[in-house]
């Protein structure tokens, strides 16, 4: 029986979040602070001639302006991974070329804003504009403007080419699987942009401190990283620098990116004065968006449905920069194949540049767009073979105790780890999920008829829990007079609530209460290293590594009371804050205990740290109905219900992990039927703002029901899995699925726009 | 100029330009609660509640209060005091970042001191103008349920 873990306590900056007297990086004054503004390229593709910024310098306030040809040139990648990042080094501070409209040319800091702002447009740059791709599909032809031919960049699978990335695995024999199946599908989608719209968009502070060592102040996913890649860019050990993440307004991947800090550092390193960098709610969108994909799948099965052969072709645009370019391209691949079992599985993944937005990490991170044709081929297998979509799936996903090749095949960005399937409760949330949406009622569109035809759909998902062999976490625990605890993780809570997920975890090992423990989370100085909240791996990894810590930290509270009550260590009990001698019915308060090795004999701090990686990433599994009604004369499609049943292993705190899920899933809702990037014909980004880019409010919400189905993972803290990502998975293809059941169209492109509905439904006749 | 308003129940003068935003004023003055996300009026993070009714004071002038009453969430409660609004929204595990929570607690206050009973439409109605990329709503359609139950009806 647990106690502290697998209860929802309050989070524990919950009420500060709540009175808003929690500090965000903007929540902070700053003596004489200077504000950072980027000039940014008008046209897609081109070099910069030459840059004039005398009448800007002219202007009173403005203390600095960087750009090409007065900055240093360093090879880069912004993506926040580990070292070395699995990214292509094709990024810059600011380079000579630039390569979408949105492009750093040059960055400004004044005084003020508007100051900011005026010098912008005093500075004169002369382009020399090239041509330009604007589709991912135009990227790899013949005569394709080539997008990174600087000499300097590395890590590019093919510049010649416009491929940041690119890799086939095989496994069995595909072409032969496809010749001789007795059932075949083949089917493309095409996913598009979107942006993770963080209601706090990208920001940072960076100020020298008493001792001029560069502090930077920042909403990021990934401090440790940061600090790192600054330290890069910015040619100065990292030594020289502290990040701090404060609290941080949602990020979902998109602060999983280090690319403003460095440009407010190296202004704060010229001027010795604070800078700030805050994005326009317009500039969010072109910071860092999701792949849009272009992914086939062939498929190959027997007249049963038994599913023997998967193809997976995908072509994912990166934009401008290949940030995270490899790897979310692998995970497309990654996340998806293995949940169905098949003797041959081809996957072939290509990442073109274009001189489009940059694309970035985004939850779900490459899975979202693979499960979008996927889970919609299964449905297509189903009716081919006269089976129900949910009996297709029971027959064919991967079971307890059961490998897949390709979790070996392909990792992050090269050959992953072998993983057997240790938990899972799929079938239980599919049985679950078919009672509450009714899906025995469901028939097919050949029989309905009306204006506003209903529709049920479905689909099965899984995701990982971090990244195996690569991430790796640490925490530090205390002890303190009172027998408190103070909890030092590197560990980044982006809202998602790990630093109660965390505490949580350390005050169950330890015996105590959750409000016991005093976390202090993400600063470089001052906590462990962890590699950041990302690939879901914060109550897998960093859990890990703080229950390593607490058994430590257990050990020599057990030795101290042991001297204290005069008694062995396997005579000693730890029990609600206390330690019992079972034998001399005594006890110690962990305050005695923590008082007495402070200050009374053998004195010592006790105290540990403790690491963690993992061999293995389980997957958390998801199973989804959704039931939408389509008006068939406009093409609105209205979600009535949906339904999602999630095995994530031991909840932590299973309010807070709901929550992920709940949010994800709107996320998803509005990914899939109203997000999308409008763009010029210079590939500019239209409608970047609320009003022309259309998330979710509270009206649009369905009536959602989220259900998690524990299972016990037994390589997770107190067997948890992940939980933040995979809920983003399943709105496009179970939607698509209902969008057949009701009208009889397949959605290949996205989002499920009313014009493009209305469109395919006139097609049909 | 100078203007005089009242804020969250005391009166008070202060120096400010014509030009300058409610929004960046408030945070001047040391409000951090309200919050920037878009200033253009669409998400609700800076909301606060302008003579009984909820207003986005991104779109607000200073002079726009002068002679008015505001209420930021500094003025419903604090760590040791909460509201019980502040409560139970973090009950109800309806805050994740947290940055949209003061604008929906705010925009709850509104609804629940006009329409101490509000019908679930009326509840979204009453929020739809705060947008949250966290939660998915669910558990903010929760805590307003939760709470405007606690009051029993009463304005608070
Ligand atoms: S900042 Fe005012 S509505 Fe978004
Ligand atoms: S809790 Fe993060 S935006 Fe609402």
């Amino acid at each position: 029986m647990f106690k502290e873990v697998n209860k929802s306590v309050k989070k524990v900056d919950g009420i500060s979040l709540a009175t808003g007297k929690a500090l965000f990086v903007d929540d902070q004054n700053f003596e004489g602070l200077l504000y950072g503004k980027f000039l940014r390229s008008p046209i897609p593709h081109g070099i910069i001639k030459s840059i004039d910024t005398s009448e800007a310098d002219k202007l009173p306030g403005v203390e600095t302006i960087i750009h090409y040809f007065n900055s240093s040139h360093i090879p880069h990648t912004t993506a926040g991974q580990g070292y070395p990042e699995p990214s292509p080094y094709d990024t810059y501070m600011f380079d000579k070329k630039v390569r979408f409209v949105g492009d750093n040319v040059a960055f400004i800091a004044a005084t003020s804003r508007e100051i900011a702002e005026e010098a912008i447009k005093k500075i004169k740059v002369e382009y020399e504009e090239l041509p330009a791709v604007l589709n991912l599909h135009d990227a790899m032809k013949d005569n394709a403007p080539k997008i990174h031919d600087e000499a300097d960049s590395f890590g590019i699978f093919d510049k010649d080419k416009n491929l940041a990335g690119g890799v086939e695995v095989n496994v069995g024999d595909v072409k032969k699987g496809l010749e001789e199946a007795e059932i075949r599908v083949d089917y493309s989608v095409d996913t598009h942009y979107s942006q993770h719209t963080p209601i706090e968009p990208h920001i940072c502070i960076t100020y020298l401190d008493e001792k001029g060592r560069l502090i930077i102040r920042t909403s990021t996913q990934v401090p440790f990283h940061v600090r790192r890649i600054c330290a890069m860019v910015l040619e100065t050990p990292e030594k020289n620098i502290r990040v701090i993440k404060p609290r941080i307004g949602g990020a979902f991947g998109t602060k999983q990116e280090v690319y403003l800090e460095y440009y407010a550092g190296k202004a704060t390193l010229l001027t010795g004065k604070p800078v700030k960098i805050e994005l326009t709610r317009e500039e969010e969108f072109i910071s860092r968006t999701r792949h849009p994909m272009y992914v086939n799948v062939k498929l190959g099965a027997d007249k049963t449905g038994k599913i023997h052969t998967i193809n997976m072709d995908v072509i994912s645009n990166t934009g401008a920069y290949g940030s995270h370019a490899l790897t979310v391209m692998f995970n497309s691949g990654s996340k998806c194949l293995p949940l169905y079992k098949a003797e041959n599985v081809r996957f072939n993944g290509k990442t073109v540049y274009t001189n489009l937005p940059v694309a970035g990490a985004y939850r779900g991170y490459g899975a979202t767009q693979g499960y979008a044709a996927l889970e919609q081929v299964l449905d297509i297998l189903a009716e081919k073979v006269g089976k129900d979509p949910v009996e297709i799936r029971k027959m064919n996903h991967i079971q307890k105790g059961e490998t897949s090749p390709i979790f070996k095949a392909l990792g992050e960005g090269k050959e992953g780890a072998e993983t057997f399937i240790k938990s899972i409760k799929l079938d239980e949330a599919l049985d679950w999920g078919v009672e509450e949406i009714n899906w025995q009622d469901r028939i097919p569109y050949t029989e309905k008829t009306g204006r506003y035809r209903k529709g049920k759909g479905m689909g099965i998902f899984m995701q990982g829990s971090g990244i195996p062999l690569v991430d790796m976490a640490s925490a530090f625990i205390k002890i303190n007079d009172d027998g408190s605890f103070n909890l030092q993780v590197g560990a980044t809570d982006l809202g998602t609530g790990s630093d109660t997920v965390l505490s949580q975890i350390a005050a169950e090992t330890l015996e105590t209460t959750t409000d016991n423990i005093i976390i202090y989370s993400s600063d470089t100085d001052m906590t462990p290293f962890d590699v950041g909240a990302y690939a879901s791996s914060t109550t897998y990894i960093s859990g890990g590594a703080v229950n390593n810590a607490a058994e430590k930290v257990k050990k020599q509270i057990i030795k101290v009371a042991a001297e204290m009550l005069e008694t062995h260590e396997d005579d000693i009990e730890l029990r609600d804050t206390k330690a019992f001698s079972k034998k001399n019915n005594t006890s110690k308060t962990f305050g005695d205990i923590g008082k007495y090795a402070l200050y009374i004999n053998n004195q010592f701090q006790i105290g540990a740290i403790g690491s963690h990686i993992s061999q293995v990433s389980p997957p958390p599994f998801m199973a989804v109905f959704v039931e939408i009604e389509v008006d068939t004369w406009t093409g609105k499609i209205k979600v009535l219900k949906y339904v999602c049943g999630v095995d994530c292993g031991t909840a932590i705190n299973p309010k807070l992990a709901e929550g992920q899920v709940e949010g994800a899933i709107v996320n998803g809702l509005s990914y899939a039927l109203t997000e999308r990037y409008i763009f010029n014909e210079k590939g500019k980004m239209m409608n970047g703002s609320f009003q022309d880019y259309k998330i979710f409010n509270i009206e649009d919400l369905p009536e959602l029901k989220v259900k998690l189905f524990p299972s016990y993972e037994p390589t997770g803290p107190y067997g948890a899995k992940s939980v933040s990502e995979i809920g983003i998975n399943g709105p496009i293809p179970a939607i698509a699925n209902a969008l057949y059941n009701a009208v009889g169209v397949r959605a290949h492109k996205f989002p499920m726009y009313p014009e493009f509905i209305l469109n395919k439904l006139e097609k049909n006749g | 100029m100078k203007i005089n308003f009242n804020l969250n129940g005391n009166d008070r003068t202060f120096e400010t330009e014509p030009n300058e935003k409610v929004l960046d004023f408030l945070r001047r003055i040391g409000l951090k609660g309200v919050k920037r996300g878009c200033e253009t009026g669409d998400c609700g993070a800076c909301a606060i509640i302008l003579d009984g009714k909820i207003i986005n004071s991104c779109m607000l002038y200073t002079g726009q209060i002068d002679g008015h009453s505001i209420t930021t969430i500094e003025g419903l409660g604090d760590n040791q005091n909460p509201h019980l609004i502040q409560e139970t929204f973090v009950d109800e595990g309806a805050v994740q970042c947290g940055f949209c929570t003061p604008g929906m607690i705010l925009a709850t206050k509104a609804l629940l001191d006009k329409t101490p009973n509000p019908t679930l439409e009326e509840i979204k109605n009453g929020l739809s103008g705060n947008l949250c990329r966290c939660t998915g709503y669910v558990k903010i359609e929760k805590a307003v349920v939760e709470s405007a139950k606690k009051l029993g009806g009463k304005n608070v």
